[in-house]
């Protein structure tokens, strides 16, 4: 029992600090370790938590819990999670305090002012690639056009167009 | 919470106190279907007013190139900067803990009846409601770098055809273009 966890928690944390760009793009990498190299579970297994990490609420990240619970049990779960998120949580306490720190600085203002137009491109870009993935037919489309233009131009609840796209998806017409 | 007290107030007026952080951010990672990030600038600059766009413009820019999970990030940065390290703590633990436990669940059921057929059919027409969501961010996190002129529309379409069209890794952009907008930032600064 003692040694899986031990592994895990060995490489979720040495895998977040190279996860540069978000739990998603560490993937495929996750990917690699979890059914090539460690063969914790199949690829099956692992496209289907991937999947129940989607449909679950809240961030992307929560495959690592889905992993760490087939490896492990419920111990493997917190254990992935807390190996995932512990060490760059800690990094990223730290950086915001002596960012802080140095708010009135040249330097800190201009690398701040550079980083947000840089960073608003990759958002952006994610979203175009999301949208290609899920965007199979027109209706599909349209819901994402319809969400677009209504979540930037109303203050409505998104919640209710997430509702009304999840019955137009069991209706089986997207 | 004396030792707690953040070096540098920031300039909104509203401040949570530890249990609004923790209901805020459990509501984000609740709503959140399809990424948490468009929910999380929704309750703190829309709902609550904890932050102006600009200011939540730029404490997500320094968690996204931060190594790890990018709205895990935000919420350390964020419930740090408003209630030290027991604000980031309930931040983070508001958005993982139900989450965590409601994947749990999802797994469990799976392994007793594994269908996961009707759930992704559901799952689809949520993502492209989802992604809509994501698009209106973008634009209303875009708004205030239009309000003045400068190189930074240009810097950010750079990026975004970097990752989206051209297919470089992130990694690679962000070492290539960081650099250069930085110095265009340094060399030309915006008078606010």
């Amino acid at each position: 029992m003692n040694s899986p966890l031990v592994s895990i928690a060995g490489y979720f944390a040495l895998l977040s600090l190279f996860a540069v760009g978000g739990a998603n793009a560490a993937i495929p990498e996750m990917h690699r370790v979890a059914v090539d190299v460690m063969h914790w579970m199949s690829d099956k297994q692992f496209a289907d938590s991937f999947a129940i990490a989607q449909m679950s609420p809240g961030p992307n990240v929560i495959i690592v819990t889905l992993i760490g619970y087939h490896v492990a049990g419920l111990a493997g779960a917190a254990v992935a999670t807390v190996a995932m998120c512990g060490p760059t949580c800690a990094a990223a306490f730290i950086v915001s305090r002596l960012w802080d720190r140095f708010k009135q600085a040249h330097w800190r203002i201009a690398v701040q002012g550079g980083l947000v137009p840089v960073s608003l491109g990759m958002i952006a870009a994610s979203a175009f690639v999301l949208a290609r993935s899920a965007d199979h037919s027109v209706l599909a489309a349209a819901i994402t056009v319809a969400t677009a233009v209504i979540g930037f131009a109303t203050r409505l609840n998104p919640l209710w167009l997430f509702a009304a796209g999840g019955l137009l998806g069991l209706s089986g017409w997207l | 919470m004396s030792d707690s007290v953040p070096s540098s107030p920031p300039a909104t007026t509203v401040r949570p106190t530890l249990t609004e952080l923790f209901v805020a951010f459990v509501q984000v990672a609740l709503s959140g279907f399809g990424g948490a990030l468009p929910w999380a600038r929704r309750m703190v600059v829309e709902k609550k007013k904890w932050m102006t766009a600009e200011e939540f413009n730029e404490a997500f820019a320094l968690s996204q190139f931060l190594p790890g999970p990018n709205v895990v990030n935000f919420s350390v940065v964020f419930g740090g900067r408003f209630g030290g390290a027991p604000g980031a703590m309930v931040a983070l633990a508001g958005l993982l803990g139900p989450p965590m436990l409601i994947a749990t669940v999802l797994a469990v059921l799976y392994a007793q009846f594994g269908d996961l057929q009707t759930i992704g059919r559901i799952l689809a027409g949520v993502t492209a409601a989802a992604t809509g969501l994501l698009i209106a961010m973008v634009g209303k996190m875009a708004a205030p770098l239009f309000k003045r002129l400068s190189w930074a529309p240009l810097v950010a379409a750079a990026a975004f055809a970097g990752v989206a069209l051209m297919h470089y890794p992130l990694p690679l952009v962000f070492i290539v273009l960081a650099p250069v907008s930085i110095a265009i930032t340094w060399f030309y600064p915006v008078t606010r």
